[in-house]
């Protein structure tokens, strides 16, 4: 006798691969998502701060969209994150990591400092304004491109890299504040110490790092997508080997989107520096560099999409001004509570989850029971009749 | 009918998605009999015998053994109803010895005894004619040697229901014979044997009886004593398929690549191709024969510029400038090019180098025309007129030019890969294993266009796993051996069993075979 037992013990549900879905039902998945995710937020501001969703809501509408005066920073915000995001989207459609956004950004605004303190007040302040772009945008291209080189030549982790390049932009700004800021208050003022130098403003002041955002775009998406240069380097993002067999030279690709990325980075640097803090510290770049990954992650590397994504970002942190809180902590919560929700949103839309389906008869209770729920079958009899397929 | 029911299946499905691999398959097999799963890649044979073997539950049906139902949600079920399946791919730990790898995982509480285990696999390999040395360690040994420790493994483990799939794609016509002899001999002792296979000829020579799946469907049973290639063929495929592949007289060949005393080592400092001459000469097809990871990916990357090359020379002469003499020997893809070179190469890795899975088949035509014109910009409008060309007159099933390659199946990605290499027009045409995983008639398609090509006067070399294909096709077959030309034969008079032996390395009659 065969020792077998008769039972079926089927997993409760598995997860299958889903079917292509058309556009309509992916943006109602995705607008649907969000409507979860900000539910979800409104009952942990109900529960953490005794704020109700309704209530919750309104303020983060009001602290993003108040005033004139409020709408313009958003929008400021927005741009300043949005370009550092697209800054990373070269790099990642080559899938190389670029996690060094920060220190890029910060050598951008260390650049444009060097030439407003040594500069400032002696050259025109034309000559100023272009000297800042080209040494910040040369300092942000320097911290894109020596990862670059090393791993195009060595192999070497971009990851690790431009990580700690990140720290090493820090140190180095420290250590020029250290030199020029004198007076003992290790704080860098733009009147005191960097000859009160600051871009024109268009307008008002937000408008250029707006105008800049805006151009960015527009060039980026047109460079991935139509240009020779962003054709070869998804096709070494996708599959160096086949670059190779294409006769793509790699290495000169990796440095040359390094570059352009570095580039881009720079440049939000100076802006950050000469046209809306005025002055450099570490904290210019606010970790936005950091944050800019997921905007690009979430808007897929489109960006169009990406201005969604970072929309998002910048309301729920203007937003949650608005609740005057005392500390940050819940401000972040909810952030990473809506992007949690965001992120998981895109596993339901490439895959289903597929409950186990019964006999006839038990199809009612199949949901409900623990998955570790045995349903005995009976045995067939010896010689009897068969057995009705369900 | 005396015979014992092994195993039978009812009504069995098996969905992947919107993908049915399988739907309503009914299935019986004897004890003491061979049966071949026979199917077109995709048709869902792997997927069934999966079931079978506890890695796939159905989504419907049921499995009787020995009359009684059985559930088998695991492998060790699958044992436990005496059913062993030997995977394509080996389940080996290199560093142990056969003797421990057949021991692996089957202690039942007790006292472990590798001599024990030895003396067993001995007594087991005596018996049924193996070739086994149960403590030679699984890196030292051939893929032949691997594959009798798998069907070892699952004898010792008592299985009385073996599976195996698609067992000889590895290996080399003699290795064959040996296997299917040692299958006969288990078949006579009362076990139970299905083979996976699309091998027609090897289903007639070896099985009892024939199951056809097609697309998933069972199609029939057949025995194999009433049955022939054409009805088994028509099975497969649901229609007649004309079996002939055309070869014509080379026109005036001339000599288009001379490769002279390559050497290659690799990457671990061992050496893939050892002294390799030979010519590819325009108008006629050179087959390359030779078991898998004989150096035959390295001997075509050297040709494409994708390997460095340790000594020898790789010469071209152009066709367009008078036969003048090109060096091709370390030099990159683009300069090959910009040479006038007009190498074309299907590669055997197609998303993983010949194409791009993610992009479209548009962006995927542009891979070797995009650098065209002076412009910064992409100029996408050939490559669409090239991708719908393509997809119209290769009958290319796609929803539009714009879905990424990956998302259509194998035979479709390699049409579209061959015509975009075809559609430079080129003067050599390097194909390796272009048929891998295809079905009967794209698979023939691909024939022809190789015929076509050598018909234009191209100088093409195949690289081809099927001897049956390369002795129809080729007008010469260049065989190596562990990474040395063990002979070049004329493939009008070539003998299956002549290259076989010249692909295990050995020479007949000791004579140098090689530059002939």
């Amino acid at each position: 006798m065969r020792n077998t037992e008769k039972i079926v013990h089927e997993p409760l549900f598995h997860i299958a691969k889903r079917d292509d879905l058309v556009w309509w039902q992916r943006l109602l998945i995705r607008a649907a998502t969000v409507v979860v995710a900000f539910l979800f937020a409104g009952m942990l501001s109900w529960t953490l701060i005794g704020v109700d969703p309704f209530t919750f809501l309104g303020k983060l509408f009001v602290g993003t969209f108040g005033t004139e005066r409020r709408t313009w920073i958003s929008l400021r915000d927005l741009a300043v994150l949005l370009s550092i995001a697209l800054a990373l989207v070269p790099a990642f459609k080559m899938k190389f990591w670029n996690i060094g956004a920060e220190g890029q950004v910060l050598m951008g605004g260390l650049g444009a400092a060097i030439c407003m303190y040594y500069l400032g007040g002696t050259a025109p302040d034309v000559v100023v304004y272009l000297l800042m772009l080209v040494v910040g945008i040369l300092f942000g291209v320097v911290w894109g491109v020596l990862p670059a080189i090393c791993k195009a030549v060595w192999r070497t982790n971009e990851t690790l890299f431009t990580l700690m390049m990140n720290y090493l932009a820090m140190q180095l700004i420290s250590f020029f504040t250290d030199i020029w800021v004198k007076d003992g208050s290790g704080v860098m003022k733009n009147e005191t110490h960097l000859h009160g130098i600051k871009f024109p403003e268009l307008g008002n002041v937000y408008v250029l790092p707006i105008l800049v955002a805006v151009v960015l775009a527009v060039l980026l998406f047109v460079y991935l997508k139509y240009s020779k240069q962003g054709y070869e380097l998804s096709v070494v993002g996708e599959s160096e080997n086949t670059a190779r067999y294409v006769g793509i030279n790699v290495k000169k690709v990796i440095i040359r989107t390094m570059i352009i990325s570095g580039a881009v980075c720079g440049l939000v640097g100076v802006l950050l520096t000469g046209a809306i803090n005025g002055t450099v510290t570490t904290e210019t770049a606010g970790g936005q560099g950091f944050t800019a990954i997921i905007v690009a992650w979430v808007g897929k590397f489109n960006p169009l999409f990406m201005v969604l994504s970072a929309f998002l970002i910048v309301f729920m942190d203007r937003g949650t001004n608005e609740l005057n809180l005392t500390n940050d902590a819940f401000a972040s919560i909810v952030t990473a509570v809506v992007v949690f929700f965001i992120i998981g949103c895109e596993f339901f839309l490439s895959y289903q989850i597929k409950f186990r389906r019964r006999a006839k008869g038990k199809a009612n209770d199949g949901a409900q029971d623990p998955p570790a729920a045995e349903t005995p079958e009976l045995p067939p009899e010896a010689g009897g009749a068969k057995e009705v397929q369900a | 009918m005396e015979r014992k029911i092994a195993l039978e299946l009812k009504g069995i499905c098996k969905y992947f998605g919107s993908v049915v691999a399988n739907k309503d398959v009914d299935l019986t097999v004897y004890d003491g009999e061979i049966l071949a799963v026979l199917g077109e890649n995709g048709s869902g044979k792997t997927t069934l015998m999966n079931m079978i073997a506890g890695i796939y539950f159905p989504d419907e049906g049921k499995i009787f053994i020995g009359g009684e139902e059985a559930v088998i949600r695991s492998p060790k079920d699958a044992f436990r109803y005496r059913i062993g399946m030997i995977h394509q791919h080996f389940k080996l730990v290199d560093v142990f010895t056969a003797g421990e790898n057949i021991a692996l995982g089957n202690g039942k509480g007790k006292r472990y005894s590798l001599s024990a285990v030895n003396e067993q696999v001995r007594a087991i390999a005596a018996r049924y004619g193996f070739r086994i040395d149960p403590r030679k360690k699984v890196y030292e040994m051939s893929v032949s040697e691997k594959q009798t420790v798998e069907i070892v493994k699952v004898l010792y483990r008592g299985a009385d229901i073996l599976i195996l799939d698609e067992p000889t794609a590895v290996l080399t016509p003699q290795e064959t014979e040996k296997l299917f002899a040692v299958l006969r001999r288990m078949r006579d002792d009362g076990k139970c044997i299905i083979i996976i296979t699309h091998k027609l000829h090897e289903v007639l020579s070896l099985s009892d009886r024939v199951a056809v799946l097609r697309k998933g469907e069972y199609i029939g049973t057949v025995n194999t004593a009433e049955t022939d290639e054409a009805q088994l063929t028509e099975m497969m495929v649901g229609k007649k398929v004309e079996l002939n592949i055309g070869r014509a007289e080379p026109k005036d060949p001339v000599d288009r690549i001379v490769v002279s005393h390559l050497d290659i080592t690799n990457r671990e400092g061992v050496k893939v191709l050892d002294d390799v001459s030979f010519t590819i000469r325009s108008g006629e097809i050179l087959g390359v024969a030779g078991i898998a990871g004989s150096g035959q990916r390295e001997l075509l990357e050297a040709i494409a510029g994708l390997q460095k090359v340790q000594s020898g020379d790789i010469l071209y002469y152009d066709p367009q400038q008078g036969g003048k003499q090109v060096d091709l020997r370390d030099k990159t893809p683009l300069q090959i090019r910009d040479l006038g070179v007009r190498l074309s190469f299907v590669p055997e890795d197609r998303l993983g180098m010949g194409l791009v899975g993610n992009m479209d088949i548009i962006d995927n035509m542009m891979l070797r025309s995009y650098r065209k014109g002076r412009s910064v910009f992409l100029d996408r409008k050939d490559p669409a007129k090239l991708a719908e060309h393509i997809i119209e007159s290769l009958e290319v099933v796609t929803p539009s030019a714009h879905t990424p390659v990956r998302k259509l199946s194998g035979g479709n990605v390699q049409k579209v890969l061959v015509a975009r290499e075809i559609a430079s027009s080129p003067t050599v045409l390097m194909a390796a294993y272009p048929v891998r995983g295809l079905d009967i008639n794209s698979s023939y398609m691909i024939y022809n266009i190789l015929n076509q090509q050598k018909q234009d006067g191209v100088a093409v070399l195949f690289v081809g796993e099927d001897l049956d294909v390369l002795l129809e096709l080729c007008d010469r077959i260049l065989v190596i051996g562990g990474g040395r030309v063990t002979g070049i034969l004329d493939g009008r008079t070539a003998k299956k069993e002549e290259i076989g032996l010249l692909m295990t390395g050995s020479k007949p009659d000791g004579k140098e075979a090689a530059n002939a």
